[in-house]
């Protein structure tokens, strides 16, 4: 028993009722803690939100040079056919350049491995503080680098979607993908 | 009458006599709001701690009743704020009244920031007064995020989505703590009914902490616009009639100015955006929060770092708490600080300058701007406030506010 290692008596010293008062003191707060943490993590995303849902895209009716959005787990993904220039560009830039350095190449391998640099496949939401960026649509303003520009806060992104400019911090973010066919992509 | 000032009062009816025996309620309001020895020479910015706590009750009052036609889910949500505009009874008047209040309550509480700031009432000893009123500062302004995403309109949905994205800037744990917050991992449903919840309590929360703000004030009594202490009862009035008038003016001519908005001009201060229901999928062309946060918004914008600019708008108010102690000065009024004074109205030009720059794009000269006017706001509490307390030269002070008050009669 650890109440037997305190010394009793003697002024000043750890009584056996100052061990009881710091060991109840102690259990009381596990108890406190363990009482709150249902209803903090009761906050957290529910079964049916975390169920993770994945979709599935036809990619072919896309031609080079445009872009497609679509919604997968209530957030916008973009879809973009590179051109030969688009690609071209993006792997011309040194690493030395990027903010969060990541080579073209990494940014269009789905989760088997598979390289396909026309097909560009991101979630459409700016690393900053979270708005849909512009140039995905024809007519949009793609920003310096020719890419997509975020109009909340001015980050720019090149043709493979690395950050280059503005406050964001990171590259847009690559889902999980699987090109299932030549024409067929599942994300998620 | 400050001699009668701890004296219990003896009450003729009977009835508030037996109550009062059991429940000094009467005994309370009869000390602190009718005798209560309150400064004589109070000026028309006094009037806004009254005029805010109006507002509050306001906002509670036309709340409570949005609440009862109100529908926290997604899909309902704007289409029930289309109703109470179109088709509840008087719903209309009701929903300008919350929504115009909201920026009528910050109106009067910045001003009374303002008063606060240029006479000195944060100094010893109202600093725990003054901190407990940043502390409603910041409840409100919790509060009054959570009510903008309500509509559900392209501000509430976009607004919600920057403002919480503002946590991901934390290292480590950030994307936990957002995913946390949202309930998910965007904006939704789950989202939009937290917010219901919180916006409903913290109101009630913030009546709370008001009230520890009016019992900390009653400890030493109110500032007052020559920031000397009272001496005797010649430098007082007792609080009823001569402040409930003067505070009760000044609460008509404030609501009136804010009828006329509520009336012919809802929406002045609010966005056209929030009128198309909200997408996740399409970012409006330029993002504004509502005005009363647009100097805080445009620090986060100034600062080319996401944690950085995240860290220099909570300094923003977190500067707030610790303002007692980097004023060094011992005169609280700016009226007898010669140089303190042209700062403290540098320091409003500066604050206006930020919400300029925060309705504005983040393009050309807005952002050189922005950054120049953060650098002076944090400036003027960091540096130029503990140094000028050192070198600054008061003028004298009155010998007492009877004094100074005659005086001035006299000239």
């Amino acid at each position: 028993m650890a109440a037997s290692t305190i010394p009793t008596g003697g002024h000043g010293d750890p009584t056996r009722r100052d061990f009881l008062m710091v060991a109840t003191g102690a259990l009381g707060a596990v108890g406190v803690a363990a009482t709150a943490w249902p209803f903090i993590n009761n906050l957290n995303p529910a079964a049916d939100t975390l169920a993770l849902s994945s979709i599935e895209v036809n990619i072919q009716p896309i031609q080079v040079g445009q872009a497609i959005t679509v919604k997968w787990r209530g957030k916008p993904v973009f879809i973009r056919h590179r051109t030969p220039e688009d690609i071209k560009v993006a792997e011309a830039v040194p690493m030395s350049e990027l903010p969060d350095p990541q080579t073209d190449n990494a940014r269009v391998t789905d989760s088997a491995k598979k390289v396909r640099p026309e097909w560009l496949i991101m979630i459409g939401i700016c690393t900053h503080l979270g708005c849909v960026p512009l140039g995905n649509k024809p007519g949009q303003d793609k920003g310096p680098y020719d890419g997509w520009y975020c109009p909340c806060h001015g980050s720019a992104y090149d043709t493979a979607g690395r950050i280059r400019k503005g406050p964001a911090p990171k590259n847009l973010e690559i889902p999980d993908y699987l090109f299932t066919s030549d024409t067929l992509v599942r994300i998620g | 009458m400050a001699s009668s000032h701890g004296t219990p009062p003896v009450f003729n009816n009977k009835v508030i006599a037996w109550i009062d025996h059991r429940l000094p309620v009467f005994s309370y309001l009869e000390k602190e709001y009718n005798t209560f020895p309150t400064p004589r020479n109070f000026n028309y910015f006094w009037n806004f701690g009254a005029i805010a706590t109006v507002m509050l009750v306001l906002m509670i009052a036309t709340g409570i009743v949005l609440a009862t036609n109100y529908t926290p889910h997604v899909l309902m949500a704007f289409d029930s704020v289309e109703r109470i505009d179109r088709d509840v009874p008087q719903g209309w008047l009701i929903r300008d009244l919350h929504m115009n209040g909201a920026s009528f309550f910050f109106i009067a509480v910045y001003i009374h920031i303002f008063r606060g700031m240029y006479y000195g009432s944060y100094k010893a000893p109202r600093e725990l007064l003054w901190i407990l009123g940043v502390i409603i500062f910041l409840l409100m302004m919790a509060t009054a995020f959570m009510g903008y995403v309500l509509p559900w309109g392209q501000m509430s949905f976009w607004g919600a989505t920057v403002i919480t994205n503002l946590f991901s800037a934390i290292p480590v744990v950030g994307d936990a703590i957002v995913t946390w917050l949202w309930g998910g991992f965007a904006i939704d449903n789950p989202t939009l009914n937290r917010f219901y919840a919180l916006h409903y309590l913290l109101p009630f929360i913030i009546v709370a902490v008001v009230a520890l703000h009016v019992i900390a004030l009653h400890v030493h009594g109110s500032n007052n616009p020559l920031g000397i202490d009272p001496r005797g009862p010649q430098d007082t009035v007792p609080f009823h009639p001569y402040y409930t008038m003067k505070d009760g003016f000044g609460v008509v001519v404030f609501l009136i100015v804010y009828a006329g908005f509520a009336f012919f001009a809802p929406d002045y201060m609010g966005h056209p955006d929030n009128y198309i229901p909200a997408n996740p999928l399409v970012t409006p062309e330029h993002i504004v929060p509502e005005w009363y946060f647009l100097p805080f918004y445009a620090i986060l914008r100034a600062i080319p770092d996401k944690l950085g600019g995240v860290i220099a708008m909570f300094g923003a108010i977190a500067v707030l708490f610790v303002l007692p102690w980097l004023d060094t000065s011992r005169v609280r009024s700016a009226t007898f600080r010669p140089i303190y004074k042209w700062f403290m109205f540098v320091l409003v030009i500066d604050v206006v300058v930020l919400g300029f720059c925060g309705a504005n794009p983040p393009a050309g000269f807005w952002i050189p701007l922005a950054q120049v006017a953060t650098v002076y706001y944090f400036f003027h509490f960091l540096i130029l406030l503990p140094i000028l307390g050192k070198i600054e030269r008061p003028l004298p002070l009155p010998p007492s506010i009877a004094d100074a008050v005659l005086k001035k009669k006299a000239a």
